[in-house]
Formats: structure tokens, sequence, C-alpha cells
């Protein structure tokens, strides 16, 4: 069932002359992982911003069209009760850290105490959201003290500790080392299993590729596509329009072109990349092996493992 | 403009050791990336280069300057550095006024600014926004308004703390372009990147950090290509050089044109 539906969805900002976003029409499930890819000033960060309220109730502006999140229609809720229901970790975690609170306990505990969430059951959410983002060593630290990295996590935790219904992320992953990526997308892949759904704007196409059930491509405001990450990631509607493409969907395009890469579908992670390119590499073996040719013993029948 | 590092180490007032004797040399006209797991000490090595942290023990030298002998005003003529976030550098009320500040403030003449000024813009392809507040552009714009205002100052040594974060392709294309035309100018380069893509089809050198300490440094091939080293630092190789060993290529790739010939082979 759909928990999120957007329909004819247009917004502009106040003093703007064209809109940021365009008859939007989206409908996402429950427990769905959607991510959003797109390049700068397509309106990632405001469909953000619809989806978590900011817009219209804080960033004013005119928004034609209806935000319905678990059948709520967001002209007609207060922030107060809208922040219940969706959460948003900002792209930049430094102007999301309240600044009220002098340790990363105390930060995370903010919107509780907000919601006036009784203080044992405080407690235990707060120590869950750190362990569940890897920071417990950093619950007595400043926020401010902490480097890019470490602040998003604090911002992710902040807001999973708050078990929204629709968990919105901003680029969340975008002062992170790789392998805190990896494990950052794996948490929400978790959450995502536990039927939160999460809609992600992100830049990192292997990661989406490997851990989103959905890709939508915005460009100018409006949805160019929207399917499976194969499907959207590999179709050259996104060449040369400014959208990161995967660098082996386009070293195979490349191959593909010289002959050299022999399947239908291009491949977007790892994995299928090995798949197509080894059976290029066999097919040219047994080519050889055919015309009594010896195979280079570097381009043979590598299996993946 | 060489540098050298000698023997360097750092502990931030709060106790945190930072770096644990770093020795380096950069030679003049080098483009070198940085890179490491979060807190390895990137950013605190490059603050030591244009005198934002002195020393604990060790030296630097910015040519035949010690960084301790020198204020952090006389050292931005040769060390410009371009914060990851431009919000922290970016005040002024048009992008042409922002990028002039640098250059004027180092005492070149009106029309040594202006044509620095005119040139930086170019490079960052800024120039049709010349009367525009920085704060009405898009945070890619601002960000190529924070490289340019530091290019202008035409300093032989420019650093540049995770250019890409945040950024779309179309814009990591032309921050490439950039490094590209600093190269061509004989400018020495040193990039914190976390973008490993990014480093492996940009630079020449790599230097790897952990904990303080330099793990790795070297050609760029012979650096990315030890995956079990680099994943200490939380660090995984390049997709194509990944892509590569799976296949069983006996050399090191890692950018299209080295993955396509090795396959033909």
């Amino acid at each position: 069932m759909a928990i999120v539906n957007l329909q004819n969805v247009t917004y502009k900002y106040p003093l703007t002359d064209s809109p940021a976003l365009q008859n939007i029409n989206l409908q996402v499930d429950e427990g769905e992982f959607v991510a959003i890819i797109g390049p700068n000033g397509a309106g990632k960060s405001t469909l953000c911003y619809t989806l978590a309220g900011f817009v219209p109730h804080f960033f004013k502006g005119e928004l034609t069209g209806t935000v319905e999140v678990a059948g709520n229609e967001s002209s007609q809720s207060t922030l107060h009760e809208w922040v219940l229901n969706v959460g948003l970790a900002f792209q930049n975690p430094f102007n999301q850290i309240s600044g009220a609170k002098y340790t990363v306990f105390e930060e995370l505990a903010f919107g509780l105490e907000n919601i006036g969430v009784p203080r044992d059951e405080m407690r235990a959410r707060v120590e869950g959201a750190l362990e569940l983002t890897g920071i417990s060593d950093l619950a007595d630290r400043s926020p401010y003290s902490l480097s890019g990295g470490q602040q998003q996590r604090v911002a992710l935790a902040s807001i999973l500790v708050m078990q929204p219904k629709v968990l919105v992320l901003d680029e969340p992953t975008s002062q992170m080392d790789p392998i805190g990526t990896r494990e950052v997308f794996g948490v929400i892949r978790k959450m995502a299993g536990q039927g939160m759904t999460v809609i992600l704007v992100e830049h990192k196409v292997e990661w989406i590729a490997q851990f989103a059930d959905r890709v939508i491509a915005l460009k100018d405001g409006q949805i160019l596509l929207d399917g499976s990450p194969p499907e959207v990631l590999t179709s050259p509607i996104l060449e040369g329009s400014g959208f990161g493409i995967s660098r082996y969907t386009s070293v195979a395009r490349r191959a593909q072109e010289l002959g050299l890469w022999k399947k239908d579908r291009l491949p977007v992670t790892l994995d299928e990349a090995v798949e197509g390119f080894s059976l290029a590499l066999t097919l040219r073996h047994s080519l050889w092996s055919q015309r009594g040719a010896l195979p280079s013993p570097t381009g043979g029948g590598e299996q993946p493992s | 403009m060489n540098i050298e590092i000698r023997d360097l180490h750092f502990t931030y007032p709060a106790g945190v050791q930072a770096l644990h004797g770093i020795s380096l040399n950069i030679a003049s006209g080098e483009q070198v990336a940085i890179i490491g797991q979060n807190g390895a000490g990137k950013t605190t090595l490059v603050k030591h280069l244009n005198g934002l942290l002195p020393p604990t023990r060790g030296q630097v030298l910015v040519g035949d300057w010690d960084t301790t002998k020198h204020s952090v005003a006389k050292l931005a003529a040769r060390v410009g550095y371009v914060f990851q976030n431009p919000d922290e550098q970016l005040f002024s009320k048009n992008v042409g006024v922002e990028v002039a500040f640098g250059p004027r403030n180092l005492g070149f003449t009106g029309e040594q600014v202006h044509s620095l000024v005119k040139d930086a813009l170019a490079m960052t392809e800024l120039s049709d926004k010349t009367e525009t507040n920085p704060y009405d552009l898009s945070p890619t714009w601002r960000k190529m308004v924070a490289l340019a205002s530091v290019i202008a100052m035409d300093t032989p040594i420019v650093i540049f703390d995770e250019p890409t974060t945040g950024q779309d392709v179309m814009n990591i294309t032309r921050i490439a372009h950039v490094i590209k035309a600093l190269r061509e100018r004989g400018k020495t380069v040193m990039t914190i990147t976390h973008d490993i893509d990014f480093c492996a089809e940009n630079f020449e050198r790599v230097i790897a950090m952990a904990q303080g300490k330099v793990l790795l440094d070297g050609k760029t091939n012979h650096v990315l290509g030890q995956d079990e080293i680099l994943a200490t630092t939380y660090v995984e190789p390049p997709q194509l050089t990944r892509l590569g060993k799976r296949l069983g290529f006996k050399d090191v790739v890692r950018n299209q044109e080295e993955f396509l010939a090795a396959l033909k082979k």
C-alpha cells in the first residue's frame, strides 16, 4: 500500500519565476527503498523538503497538488503532526545539529524530548540509535567537535531515533569514507527491511544499484525515469545529461561499441560487470582455441568468484 | 615550490594525537591526492602547510620558509587553501568582489588583480556570474566561487579539501578541468578526497593515510592496487581497478583507457 502519495505536485519558491518541482506524481509503498538521482539543481532537495513538510510550512512559496503521507495531507497538517511520520536528514549535517546540546547523546534525545517521550524509553532509544549507526563511542563528545563523516552519522541517528514511518535522506554519506558509506547503506537497508519507508537522494550510483528497490531520475524538477535500478541506471537517457553513471556501465558501453561486451544488458554492479566481461573473455578464448592459437595467460576464462 | 615535511607530530589542545611522525617531500608542480578514512589526519596535515596549525614536533618547509617563522597572512601568498564547505569562506556581496579579495590582500596592483580575477573566473566557468551574490548561486556554483577565490591568489601551491563532495558529474568534470589547468601552469596541487574514482582519474601520485601516519605513498596505480592495505584505512580501490583484479588482469588498471587496453590483450 502506498504510504507516500504525491499527486500533480508543482512548487515555486518565493520570489522565483520557474517552479523547482513540476507536476510530480509519485507513489511509494510501505517498506520500499527508493533512490532519487539527478544533476545539481534538478529539484532533489526540494522534493525532500516537500516530503518532510518544510515545503510549504517553512519555505512558504506556492504549492499546488497534494502531498499525502500515511493518509494525512501536508497542507492540512501542522509541522508538529508531520514530524511524527516523516524524518529528514539534511544534506549538510552542520545545518541540522540543534546547537542547543553539549553531547551527541543529548543531541539524539532532543527530538524525543520535544515529542514528550518518557525518560527511560528515551535513554533506550538513544542507545539503540547510537549502536545502530556505529557511534556509541562518540556519545559524550560535542557534536561540533566531530568530523564531517561523524556528524553525518549523528544526523542520521538523530532521525532514526524518532522512528519515523518515512525516512528521507538527502545525500547522507557525502562526507563519509567508502567503508563508512557501505555501513550506512547497510543500516538503511535494514531499516527498510523492518518496514520503514526510505527515500534517499544520492550520487553514489554503485551503492544505489546494490541496495535500492527502485530509482527515480529527476531533472529540471520533473521525473524523467522511474523503475528498477538496472532499468534506470543503464538507460541511455542518462548519458551526457549530468547524471552519475557507474564506471561499470560506462566502460561496458564503450566495450560494446568495440565488440567486447556480448550481453544485451549493461552492468551496474561489480558482479554484473565481472560476469559480462568474463563471458566476453571466454568467448574470445574459445575462438582462439578453435583457431589453434594459444590464449593469453591473463585474458583467459577467469571465473567470477 | 617544494614542500618538505619532516617528522611532523601534532596533538590537538584537547589531547587528541592527530599526526604521528609524517615525513614527505612534494616537488614543485606535483599533483598529489591524499586519501584515507575519516579521522586519519588528512585535514590536520594540510592545515600545517599554510600555518593554520603549528607542529607539536617536527618541521614543515614551504619552499625555504619554515611555517612557524612566517605568519598565516604571509604564507597565504605561497599556499592557497580551498575549504571543504564553501560557506565557510565566502562573504562578499558579489562573485567579482569575492574573487578579488584574495589577490587584493596579497598586494597585487589593480591591473594585476583585474587580470587574475578574470582568469580565475574563466577557469571556473563563472565569467557570466561576476555580479551575482554568491549566496544566490546553487551550492554547486558556490563551490566554484570558492575555487576561483583561491586560484585568483596565484599561489604556487593550491590545496583542495574534498572538492567533489556533494557535486554532480558535470561539476566534478569542471573541477577536474581546473586541476588540469593548474598542472599546465606548473602549480603544486594537493587534494584530499574520498572519491577514489576521481583520485584515480586525475592524479599521478597518491598518499594514503591512516591514524595519523602515511600508510602508502607512490604512483597512483601502485597505491590503488594494494587493496588489502587500503582496506585498513577504509578505502576501496576504484571501480575499474576492482573489476580488472576480479577479471585476473596482470596489471593494475585505473581508468577506462587502461581497462579497455588490458581487455584487448
